[in-house]
């Protein structure tokens, strides 16, 4: 299960997001009052049905006004002034095509001047909405070994990198704090410090990320003991803002990298250590817990000493 | 070594691929002695199962002696010499799948396990030599195979039966047998076995064994319905036969008590129309298995009988009877073998000569013609029932 939010606060901080939302009112206002006006000055003639086209627009600037400056700004009217731009983008094409020739410089230069800011909604948009999207990502697997067990073997954090695929070390620096680097999408490298929120033996831990974190994050894991001693259900959360947000989430997506799947497949291999011992090999899936970056796979067959050194190393 | 790949759709080659290593602890490196072809590998070799890749070795039935073991191996449980069985799930042991002795269902072993739980729902164990949905382990039709958790999985023979008389551990018989421990047979119990080939023959050997009153044998490949003949089974040839009908009339119309699918996702059915039927559907993916034998045997089967499933399934069927299974208070049970439950009481069993696995070995090849074998099993040339090949 993965959820979106955006943040409001840094939204309402933003000079591009409240720049944009006073040019909204600007055009508007004068829009809304003085129709005629205002597509005259566009060089489109103030015939009735261009006269209430303006209304309309300018009742639709003045909802995304609304929408980028109020209290609790909502990226979403970012996307919804890019859509207004298209649309007025066509009216001002219809426009130019059926024009009578007086004030045509008028309705070019406004044509331009939206594509102008078409793109730099666009721009506004992509960046804004992927500025803050908080993910949440939870997963459970079941362990054939008891809740103290299961606990300690994750308490035992620098071990972590062996199972969770993105992590490439953990070094404990202190009672409650620890570094973390992991790997992110594209060839990145992420850092952080985190330190331990809570810890009850055998029953929970939770982090999270302190200080100038590349990627803030934080987590919780409960150990909760499964029903006809059947082990421990291991229950993981974990919440962090994906580097380049939405739009870095679609492309990573795009490219094979889905979170959820992969905290599935991290908690399988924590269960495979967990039960036997070690994360299990294929000549297929070589890596352990790169397997699932490795399709399409090695062919299932003995490896040479070179491949053998790259899939151990 | 020399190995028998996977090259591409109807096509398998024996090319030089590097000698195994161990990558897991409990791993032991195996020397070849005998291996088999299965039919299940016709399903990858025919393309019906996806995740082949160009150069995997095939190959899950095999045995032989053991040249190195892992570090995490205890020389009590195995050591190098040890002569071996291999079975073709490969089980961890410990996981709670194991323990309930469903080792096929291994929740440890498959490093794709993500892909085979978005097909199945859940990830089933590893398999050697089985595409990559089961893990992408390398098969032992080789000089060499890598087994992994040699401690668990391996059996040990100690004593002097021979290599054909053991190597049908790995899978067809246990996969035979339980074929007939699920139908729970009761005395006077009539036990119908879908397909005569290697898996079908060592279920009605264990419907026998089992205490089955009788047991029909329903092929259309004559050679085959001969074998199980020479054995008391009664036969049915599907392709001049109506099957119900035949088997109504061979059960008084009650119809067999218990019923056994040994065929799989590839049947042929009698009728021509019925068979183009499913075949179309599957040569444009809309259905990925023919399910002639699952709804005949669910059609023919009494009230409130087993039909016991072990030919393989990788899909989805259409037209299951459904109305049939739950009107008629009929069970259903399935399931790729949990062979490490088997190998030893059937090791007994073959020991006590209550069973011989040999009586199905038609061909005898060397590895390096594998190519021919597989030819010769797939288009049933030669009354080919059963190809072991050696290294």
């Amino acid at each position: 299960m993965t959820t979106d939010t955006p943040s409001a606060s840094s939204l309402r901080h933003d000079p591009l997001v409240r720049g944009l939302g006073w040019a909204s009112a600007a055009l508007g206002v004068p829009q809304v009052l003085a129709p005629a006006g205002f597509a005259r000055a566009l060089g489109v003639g103030d015939a009735v049905r261009h006269r209430s086209a303006t209304t309309a627009v300018g009742v639709r600037e003045l909802a995304a006004a609304a929408g980028l400056l109020g209290r609790r700004p909502n990226p979403a009217w970012l996307w919804g002034r890019v859509g207004g731009d298209l649309m007025d983008l066509t009216m001002l094409t219809r426009a130019l095509k059926n024009h009578d020739g007086r004030g045509l410089g008028r309705t070019v230069a406004a044509t331009a001047a939206v594509t102008a800011i078409t793109a730099t909604d666009v721009y506004a948009a992509v960046t804004r909405t992927g500025r803050s999207s908080p993910m949440e990502l939870t997963a459970a697997t079941t362990v054939n070994r008891p809740p103290e067990e299961v606990y300690a073997l994750w308490k035992d954090l620098e071990r972590l990198p062996q199972f969770m695929a993105h992590l490439d070390a953990v070094h404990v620096t202190g009672p409650r704090t620890s570094h973390w680097q992991a790997s992110a999408p594209f060839g990145k490298t992420v850092e952080w410090d985190a330190e331990t929120t809570q810890d009850v033996p055998g029953q929970l831990m939770a982090w999270r990320s302190v200080g100038d974190a590349d990627v803030d994050n934080s987590g919780e894991v409960r150990f909760v003991p499964a029903p006809g001693d059947r082990g421990t259900e291991l229950r993981v959360t974990l919440r962090y803002d994906l580097p380049g947000g939405a739009v870095g989430k679609a492309a990573a997506r795009y490219f094979g990298e889905e979170p959820h799947q992969q905290l599935d497949d991290d908690l399988r291999r924590f269960k495979q250590i967990a039960e036997t011992g070690e994360v299990v090999r294929s000549e297929g899936a070589p890596g352990g817990k790169r397997a699932r970056g490795e399709f399409p796979q090695h062919p299932a067959r003995p490896l040479t000493e070179n491949e053998l050194k790259e899939a151990l190393t | 070594m020399k190995a028998n790949c996977w090259t591409g759709r109807n096509s398998v080659e024996v090319q030089d691929v590097p000698d195994p290593s161990i990558l897991n602890s409990r791993d032991a490196i195996v020397k070849i002695t005998a291996t088999a072809i299965c039919g299940s590998d016709l399903h990858l070799v025919d393309g019906y199962v996806p995740t082949m890749e160009k150069g995997d070795i095939l190959g899950h039935e095999f045995m032989g002696e053991v040249v190195e073991v892992g570090p995490g191996i205890n020389a009590d449980t195995l050591r190098v010499g040890d002569r071996v069985v291999v079975p073709f799930p490969i089980a961890c042991g410990s996981c709670a799948s194991c323990r309930a002795q469903l080792y096929s269902c291994c929740e440890n072993t498959n490093p794709n396990a993500g892909i085979s739980e978005k097909m199945f729902g859940h990830p089933t164990a590893g398999i050697y030599g089985y595409s990559h949905l089961t893990g992408g382990f390398a098969g032992g039709q080789a000089e060499y195979a890598r087994v992994v958790f040699a401690d668990v999985n391996a059996l040990k023979i100690e004593s002097d039966l021979s290599d054909e008389q053991v190597l049908f551990l790995s899978d067809i018989l246990p996969t035979g047998f339980m074929g007939a421990d699920m139908c729970d047979i009761q005395e006077g119990d009539v036990v119908a076995v879908w397909g005569a080939g290697p898996v079908g023959q060592f279920a009605m050997d264990s419907a026998r064994v089992l205490g089955a009153e009788k047991v029909i044998a329903i092929d259309k490949e004559n050679y085959r319905l001969d074998m199980a003949s020479a054995q008391g089974y009664t036969t049915i040839d599907f392709e001049d036969t109506d099957v119900r009908s035949a088997l109504l009339e061979l059960t008084g119309g009650r119809g067999p008590d218990k019923c056994i699918d040994a065929v799989g996702m590839e049947a042929t059915h009698g009728a021509a129309h019925v068979h183009l039927y499913d075949r179309a559907k599957q040569a444009v993916r809309s259905e990925s298995d023919r399910p002639h034998v699952l709804r005949q045997a669910i059609m023919s089967c009494r009230s409130g009988g087993v039909v016991s499933v072990i030919g393989v399934y990788g899909g989805l069927v259409d037209k299951f009877p459904a109305g049939a299974w739950m009107n008629r208070s009929l069970t259903l049970r399935t399931g790729q073998c949990h062979v490490q439950r088997y190998m030893k009481p059937l090791l007994g069993m073959i020991e006590q000569g209550k069973i011989d696995p040999t009586r199905i070995i038609t061909h005898r090849l060397p590895l390096t013609e594998a190519p021919t074998g597989y030819d010769l099993f797939k288009n049933k040339k030669d009354h080919c029932e059963k190809v072991v090949l050696s290294p």
